[in-house]
């Protein structure tokens, strides 16, 4: 680790006036941001704490009737706070990583990183999601990017994600061996307005909406409205954990498990 | 009811209660005075010329003492082989020289170029980071058949990337071809035996001290054996006497295997104190252990095997490459060879046995002895191909095996692999299994299964290894540089307790609790009268440490002589107190009786007469109760097993769930059962992790992919199922006084054949005739393509 200073504001525009300063990141709960300070691969000049914003921690309903649930608000509250009204989107909380990482790790963060196993991408994009930041909102499907790359503006901070509550939805995720991120997981939500698709962890170009399964589950929201389709094995990921083909497969799998669960 | 004392009780670990609460001393716990840090920097390139080191950035920024390159080792030795191998023609094997740091080229991916001492650790990172080094990049070499076939030279002075070219035993060749050639059936498999990182749980770390004004050197490190440190790096490295040069490996946090070796850190720290007048200390990054502590396995093998028409084994015959990595760490040499060869007989008559193993040298890590070292390479392959035989002669697995068996009534059985069994009954453990496996159930669980859409499978396999080496004439005619007995001394004190020093090392065994179990049996005192020391040459007799399940077999039939010399002198002391002739002492619960009298002295009486001789046989005999014992073994011995695993595919992902393993072992007497199926649990999660998780990885350019648990694979608590463990088939050893085998590797020797015998035997029988086999691990992405066909 390099030497870095240290802020904790209270309020998000101090927050926004710190991370001005050259080279400055924002730091959720660390548990991405850290481990790359401690191999050395990031040297910012301060490290800005947006855990002590209490305006960006926790989980409320908008008068939308959309669940809130603030930036910095770790997986582990996520999981105890939304299970009544937004089970699938608590279960997937209640499975990243381990307690310790559920108990620091935050939505903003994981969000702001865009890894592209990571599990939050998948329940953001097809619950067709809003992450406001402290400048504009911006809707699910235009924030992903591609790999560890969002539309966020550098300086500018995840302050809240909005979920609208999907008729049905559940989340299916298959543990890549070592790291137990996902090596394939796909969110699936049933709203009015049709079926939404998620998949994280098996494209090249990061989490990515699966338009055929959409269409064929919106007209019928079965496993077996999609044994007919298939994606490609090109652009998956192909790496130690799992070939190209493999993760087309795991697609599919993983779809039609979350369509039977959900 | 059962004993809660001595042998056969299940005591609590004693030292838990340091470990548990965080009283434990590690070596990155011990601070010196004036201690300075010291960080490599490591080459990032497989395989590379190092044209220039330029050190004068890094000599400059704050803190920094010195930094090291190899021209400051300039006369020093590499660290050595401690075992010679002879090729197929008798000639010795390559053996180039591993520096302290790297001369000339660097040869893998964490290979030290250089080093920086400095007053902090996060100084000297820092300047490591200012080292430029000018490294021109060379082709690599990681696959170990285009090393041999004439790739790029990992050294270059030795001419070539293969070690050796060893057959074992060549004069049984002949016989075994012609057996293959005239066989009713042959069995061929090729199969990997997947190359793993140890990942102890405590990284390794050294501090080195030198003493200017009496010229002694200290190392304390994370060893199994410091003795064998101490006589390496002293005599073969750094030119120290042993009587100037202490090793201390205190608190160890697991080893198996990994931490036996002769590393060049120690050397370095050891060398570097004196250099720079301070301690310096140096403990590894988790990255820097996966990058260099020495890994285990990396075998590629293709192995036969002959049968006649009624599924008797005719013959074995092997080729294997076994991967060295690019230098040879201190036991490499001997893990496929007399580790591996000697072991191809299983549990079974085969009357000719042919074993072909070629060691070469590719740009990787160094390979070395993990956990079971050669036996779980030997086992896997024999246990594999059985089960192919046994399914393409329609035979089933069981009965195939106990067609083959030695049976109880033909011990010793001499193998023609060169070592004999003295004793076993592989029947009875088969038996065993059988019936707590419940194997009768498999077709009802079957059926539960594929209700569920999964496919089920069982597997079986033995196995059978040759542990507690050894006896040293033995292993000296076979290479090994060093003797293969250990050492014990037991102080008896003025006031009745007991210390022993032990040679054996304990780093997770749980020595400090079973053998004050042994002593306070033997003696019938209470065992917290008995205190174990070990871990430091200054305290300890020579004595040649833990590793190959020889704790208990040779450093406790060590401790045991040692204890019947205390017991013979306490004797005489005993019958001078009681005005008895000797030879009617008799010793029983601590006490000293005169047969056929009510006369009797305790046992504290002795030892105060031992220690306050006022009345005391001064003339005939001395004072004090102290005695030291070295036990050198006769043969090795030999736990053998029977393993069992239930396991359900998924067949849309093929991810494999373990659903039950039972494990029925022989390990002759017992002394502790809880310990012992303890190590049975970890072992058994071991093998099951390399069978279905773990596996180093390198890129075609050298590179570690598998360089974090971002990509290596641990098992974890949810990967494994509740085992059944028994281990009360027991055929004691014949030839130690405790009877006992040994049971520290057997869980991960045993285990991994099970388990991919089990998922063979899923896909079988759920249709996917064409799968025969799938290399370890057998991870999701494996199965799911085999499936595929
Ligand atoms: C052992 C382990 C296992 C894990 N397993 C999983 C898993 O199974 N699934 C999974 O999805 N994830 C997993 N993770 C990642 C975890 O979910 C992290 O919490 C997440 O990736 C980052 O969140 P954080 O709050 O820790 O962010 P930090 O590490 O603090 O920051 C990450 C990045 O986001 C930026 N940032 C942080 N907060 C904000 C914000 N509010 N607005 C804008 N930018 C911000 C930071 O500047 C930084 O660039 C795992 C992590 C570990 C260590």
């Amino acid at each position: 680790m390099y030497a870095f200073d240290f802020e904790k504001p209270k309020t998000v525009a101090e927050a926004v006036s710190a991370l001005a300063r050259e080279d400055a990141m924002a730091l959720g709960g660390g548990q991405t941001l850290i481990p790359s300070l401690k191999q050395r691969l990031a040297a910012p000049s301060a490290l800005v704490s947006l855990t002590g914003i209490a305006e960006m921690r926790g989980v409320c309903t908008g008068d939308d009737g959309a669940l809130c649930i603030g930036g910095a608000t770790p997986h582990a509250v996520v999981a105890a706070e939304a299970a009544g009204k937004y089970p699938a989107l608590a279960a997937l909380a209640g499975n990243i990583g381990d307690p310790a990482v559920r108990n620091r790790g935050t939505i903003g963060g994981s969000l702001a990183n865009n890894d592209p196993a990571a599990d939050y991408p998948a329940a953001v994009l097809a619950s067709g999601a809003t992450i406001v930041t402290n400048t504009r909102r911006i809707a699910a499907d235009d924030f992903f990017e591609g790999l560890f790359t969002t539309a966020l503006e550098p300086g500018e901070i995840i302050v809240e994600v909005r979920f609208p509550i999907p008729a049905r939805a559940a989340y299916a995720k298959f543990q890549q061996p070592a790291s137990r991120f996902a090596l394939t997981g796909v969110f699936v939500a049933k709203t009015a307005g049709g079926v939404r698709v998620a998949v994280t962890g098996a494209s090249e170009n990061g989490v990515f909406r699966w338009s055929e399964a959409e269409k064929a589950l919106s007209a019928s929201f079965s496993a077996d409205a999609i044994a007919g389709l298939s994606v490609p094995a090109d652009g998956m990921v192909g790496d130690l954990h799992g070939t190209p083909a493999y993760r087309a497969n795991l697609v599919k799998v993983m779809t039609q498990r979350a369509v039977s669960a959900a | 009811m059962p004993k809660d004392q001595g042998i056969g009780a299940s005591t609590k670990r004693r030292e838990d209660v340091r470990f548990l609460t965080g009283k434990g001393r590690y070596t990155d716990d011990i601070n010196l005075r004036g201690q300075t840090h010291c960080v490599f920097v490591r080459s990032q390139v497989a395989h590379g010329r190092i044209n220039a080191i330029d050190t004068s950035a890094a000599e400059a920024m704050p803190g920094v003492i010195k930094v090291f390159t190899s021209a400051d080792f300039a006369g020093k030795g590499g660290v050595p082989c401690g075992w010679q191998i002879h090729d197929k023609q008798g000639n010795p094997m390559l053996e180039p020289k591993h520096p302290i740091l790297a001369e000339g080229k660097a040869r893998y991916v964490g290979d030290a170029i250089a080093a920086v001492i400095a007053e902090t650790l996060e100084q000297a990172r820092d300047a490591a980071e200012a080292v430029v080094i000018d490294i021109e990049e060379l082709p690599a070499v990681v696959d170990m058949k285009a090393a041999v076939a004439g790739g790029a030279l990992v050294h270059d002075e030795v001419g070539s990337n293969l070690c050796y070219d060893w057959g074992f035993i060549e004069d049984n060749k002949g016989a075994v071809d012609a057996a293959i050639k005239s066989a009713h059936h042959v069995t061929t498999l090729e199969l990997v035996n997947n190359r793993l990182i140890p990942n102890a749980m405590e990284p390794r770390a050294a501090i080195g001290d030198y003493n200017s004004a009496s010229d002694d050197y200290t190392l304390y490190t994370t060893s199994q054996n410091p003795h064998v440190i101490r006589l390496l790096m002293g005599a073969f490295v750094l030119g120290i006497p042993e009587h100037k040069l202490r090793v201390i490996a205190p608190d160890v946090g697991g080893g198996f295997g990994s931490k036996i070796f002769h590393y060049v850190e120690e050397a370095f720290v050891t060398h570097a104190a004196k250099v720079v007048g301070r301690p310096v200390k140096w403990t590894a990054q988790r990255s820097e252990s996966f990058m260099t502590d020495a890994h285990g396995r990396d075998h590629v093998t293709k192995i036969e095997l002959a049968l006649d028409k009624d599924g008797h084994f005719l013959a074995i015959r092997t080729e294997t490459y076994a991967n060295m990595g690019a230098y040879l760490s201190t036991f490499a040499s001997s893990v496929p060879t007399y580790l591996h060869g000697t072991l191809m007989a299983g549990n079974y008559k085969t009357p000719h046995i042919y074993v072909n193993v070629k060691a070469v040298f590719t740009n990787t890590v160094p390979v070395d002895a993990y956990r079971g070292a050669g036996r779980p390479e030997a086992t896997f392959q024999l246990e594999r191909v059985i089960d192919k035989a046994a399914r393409e002669m329609g035979i089933d697995p069981i009965e195939i095996r106990r067609r083959n068996f030695v049976q109880p009534n033909e011990f010793p059985y001499q193998t023609p692999v060169a070592v004999a069994y003295d004793t076993g009954n592989y029947q009875a453990t088969m038996d065993k299994l059988v019936q707590i496996a419940d194997i009768a159930g498999f077709e009802g669980r079957r059926a539960e299964s594929a209700k569920k859409g999964l496919l089920r499978g069982l597997g079986v396999n033995c196995y059978i290894e040759a542990c507690g080496i050894a006896p040293s004439n033995l292993v000296g005619q076979l290479g090994a540089r060093a003797g293969l007995y250990e050492s014990a001394t037991v102080r008896v004190n003025a006031t009745g307790g007991i210390v022993v020093m032990t040679g054996s090392h304990s780093h997770g065994q749980g020595h400090e609790t079973t053998f004050p179990q042994v002593v306070a049996e033997m003696i019938g005192i209470p065992e917290a009268q008995v205190e174990i020391v070990h871990g430091d040459t200054a305290n300890v007799p020579m004595g040649m440490g833990t590793y190959g399940s020889r704790s208990l077999a040779v450093g406790g039939s060590a401790i045991v002589r040692a204890t019947n010399k205390i017991i013979a002198k306490a004797k005489k002391i005993a019958a001078h107190l009681m005005e008895a002739s000797e030879g009617d002492i008799e010793l029983k619960d601590g006490k000293f009786s005169v047969a056929g009298t009510d006369k009797s002295v305790d046992w504290g009486s002795v030892c105060l007469a031992a220690y306050v001789p006022h009345n005391y046989p001064l003339a005939e005999l001395e004072p004090g109760l102290e005695e030291t014992a070295f036990y050198d073994p006769s043969n090795f011995t030999y736990p053998a097993g029977a393993y069992a695993c239930e396991v359900e595919v998924d067949p849309g992902t093929g991810k494999v769930t373990i659903c039950s393993f039972a494990a029925a072992d022989d390990f002759g007497n017992v002394i502790n059962p809880m310990i012992v199926e303890g190590q049975v649990h970890g072992g058994l999660a071991q093998g099951i992790g390399q069978a279905m998780l773990e596996a180093a990885a390198y890129d075609a350019n050298g590179q570690l992919l598998s360089g974090s648990y971002m990509d290596y694979a641990m098992p974890r608590a949810d990967d494994v199922p509740f085992y059944m463990v028994d281990h009360s088939c027991q055929t004691p050893c014949t030839h130690n006084p405790l009877g006992v085998k040994g049971c520290g590797e057997a869980g991960a020797i045993g285990s991994p054949p099970a388990v991919v015998n089990a998922v063979i035997d899923a896909l079988q029988r759920g249709g996917h005739k064409h799968v025969t086999h799938i290399d370890m691990p057998v991870s999701p992405v494996r199965v799911w393509s085999a499936m595929q066909g």
